[in-house]
């Protein structure tokens, strides 16, 4: 999703038996249900599986505005150029929560941002294509809002306290996400002709790289059981496809829209869509750098933050010549 | 004063004239900052600026909706933002100098600010009902603003040898657009005496005041007062406006009466 195929550093998922007692009685309290805490106990492979899918969560929010924000300057009315800077400040809210969530476990924002400009860390692949008309606006609240709410709302229970909190706060506003999206492209399909075929347009190229959020199948995947025992995850990639597909599919014949897939197609048996497959071909070059924004994205991720070192060296400057005439005048005083 | 001669036309006229002029300041700034979305130096800046923006383009809609009102001829504040050629645009100048580091974005804002609070400090006891309203609201968002541009100034300007540099330099190249402020024609004339709004050389001390104590604390110069450049509030805008426009403005031109 926003954090795709996520390692755990597991060669395979130990029983409790196998377990000594400290992480044997980490993984009954995971087990009940309880949340872990920042000061508690837990095993170095849990700390950093989290800090790995939290950061990329966190970096996904922040290249995610940039997408968006292709589009603030040429909204189309002031109510949509209002709710598209509101949306993408939520997104940058979200990005916070989740570095914060992060840092309780030990590792800074700055090492964090290193890592992404660095090519390290990751992003969710989605935000590596292009928005290149209007109606993309509409397509990413429906389908990459839609996606991140599928992943997100389990989240909610995730057995870690912050990031499960900070999910909290954040599927809140999603769902707005999603709802100004869907609003967008309901009102260009009931307008002109080429508004509607613009709509088209992106949900023919917004489709599968939607579909891609999820990752690829993890039924096999170590690293997948091992989150999943950790209850850092609680759904198979697959599941969680199915059930977007089957959410989404009848929200675009409301439209009037053609899903892109012959292969689509209602099962009355499993009271859900069959559908075809993902290219993933095309996920793995996008993860690895190839996508057709890859370059740009991380060049403006990394420009921002360059260009901004003098402003963040001036407050800290400023900050340190504060604490030192407070310390002065106390002297003095004294 | 006598209020005997009033033109009801001309006072409508004067009237959607200056709501063209506050509404378009606050459109192209808001425009102007939202520039930034995702690339500012931090993500602290990020939300802080979209949150600017924000409250620009929510003044935008209720000025130039009122606009639209005393005008009368049908047009709403979308079809005033996105369907007059910048020679119909009223901002002052410094609203569409172009972002460069962050630090002149900022010096852009505070200028901006300190003048922004003042007017509306002074509209919140405007003789026009509708226009007292807005002012009351926008206000509380404007202290705010300039709460923060002010802080970072200060911050920046007394900061590294760099950043105070950087920021002395913003300060320099926008002074000579902070006088259309302060300049005044016949119809802001006309509008003072009736109550409606403050005369624009009334707000000019307390500008002078909250700029000079925050260069001061800054360590940062203020610049003599030299040339002034003008034209913006009577549709003579710089180069930049036109692509302003071009980007603003082209789903409403591409698409002629299409709804969104
Ligand atoms: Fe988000
Ligand atoms: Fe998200
Ligand atoms: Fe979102």
């Amino acid at each position: 999703m926003y954090a795709q195929m996520v390692k755990t550093d597991a060669a395979r998922v130990k029983s409790l038996d196998e377990m000594e007692p400290q992480e044997r009685t980490f993984q009954e309290r995971v087990d009940q249900g309880q949340k872990i805490e920042p000061k508690e106990w837990m095993p170095e492979g849990y700390r950093k599986t989290l800090i790995r899918q939290i950061s990329q969560h966190a970096h996904s929010e922040i290249v995610g505005q940039l997408p968006e924000g292709n589009w603030i300057t040429r909204a189309p009315t002031l109510e949509r150029k209002a709710i598209l800077l509101a949306k993408v400040q939520d997104e940058a809210g979200h990005g916070l929560y989740l570095y914060c969530a992060a840092e309780t476990l030990g590792v800074s924002r700055d090492e964090m941002y290193e890592q992404l400009h660095s090519g390290k860390a990751k992003y969710s692949s989605i935000f590596n294509y292009p928005t290149l008309t209007w109606a993309d606006i509409g397509a990413i609240g429906w389908l990459v809002d839609g996606a991140a709410i599928m992943n997100q709302v389990p989240l909610q229970r995730c057995s870690y306290g912050p990031y499960a909190r900070a999910m909290v706060r954040i599927c809140k506003e999603e769902s707005f996400h999603q709802r100004q999206g869907y609003d967008i492209l309901m009102k260009m399909v009931k307008g002109t002709p080429a508004q509607k075929a613009m709509v088209q347009d992106a949900l023919n190229r917004w489709w599968w790289p939607s579909l891609m959020m999820f990752g690829p199948s993890d039924d096999a995947s170590v690293h997948s059981a091992q989150s999943m025992a950790w209850k850092i995850k609680q759904n198979s990639n697959d599941e969680l496809r199915q059930k977007f597909v089957d959410q989404t599919v009848p929200q675009a014949e409301y439209l009037g829209l053609t899903v892109p897939d012959p292969d689509l197609k209602w099962n009355e048996e499993k009271g859900g869509y069959d559908f075809g497959e993902p290219d993933w071909e095309e996920f793995f070059n996008v993860i690895a750098g190839n996508g057709p924004c890859n370059a740009e994205r991380l060049d403006a991720r990394r420009k921002a933050w360059d260009d901004g070192a003098w402003f963040r060296d001036g407050l800290t400057a400023h900050a340190e010549k504060a604490a030192g005439r407070r310390a002065a005048a106390k002297i003095a005083a004294e | 004063m006598a209020t005997a001669a009033v033109d009801p036309a001309a006072r409508q006229a004067a009237l959607f004239e200056f709501l063209a002029r506050i509404g378009d300041n606050a459109l192209i700034l808001g425009h102007r900052v939202s520039e930034w979305c995702g690339h500012a130096p931090a993500l602290e800046e990020d939300i802080a600026l979209a949150n600017t923006a924000l409250d620009l383009i929510g003044q935008t809609q209720l000025w130039l909706g009122l606009a639209g009102e005393v005008e009368d001829k049908g047009r709403s504040a979308d079809d005033l933002a996105y369907l007059r050629d910048g020679y119909e645009f009223r901002n002052i100048l410094l609203v569409e100098r172009p972002n460069g580091d962050f630090g002149k974005t900022l010096m852009r804002q505070f200028l901006f600010d300190a003048w922004h609070y003042l007017l509306l400090k002074a509209l919140k006891g405007s003789s026009d009902r509708r226009i007292a309203d807005i002012a009351e609201k926008a206000f509380k968002e404007v202290s705010y603003h300039l709460d923060r541009s002010r802080d970072l100034v200060i911050r920046l300007g007394d900061g590294t040898a760099e950043s105070h540099s950087r920021m002395q330099a913003s300060l320099d190249e926008l002074w000579a657009f902070t006088g259309e402020m302060f300049m005044s024609d016949a119809l802001d004339a006309e509008l003072a005496e009736a109550g409606i709004i403050p005369a624009p050389q009334s707000l000019k001390p307390g500008w002078d005041e909250i700029v000079a104590e925050a260069l001061t604390e800054g360590t940062l110069k203020k610049p003599a007062d030299g040339y002034m450049h003008r034209g913006g509030r009577r549709g003579v805008h710089t180069e930049h406006l036109g692509f302003i426009l071009a980007e603003m403005q082209f789903l409403q031109r591409a698409y002629p009466g299409a709804t969104w």
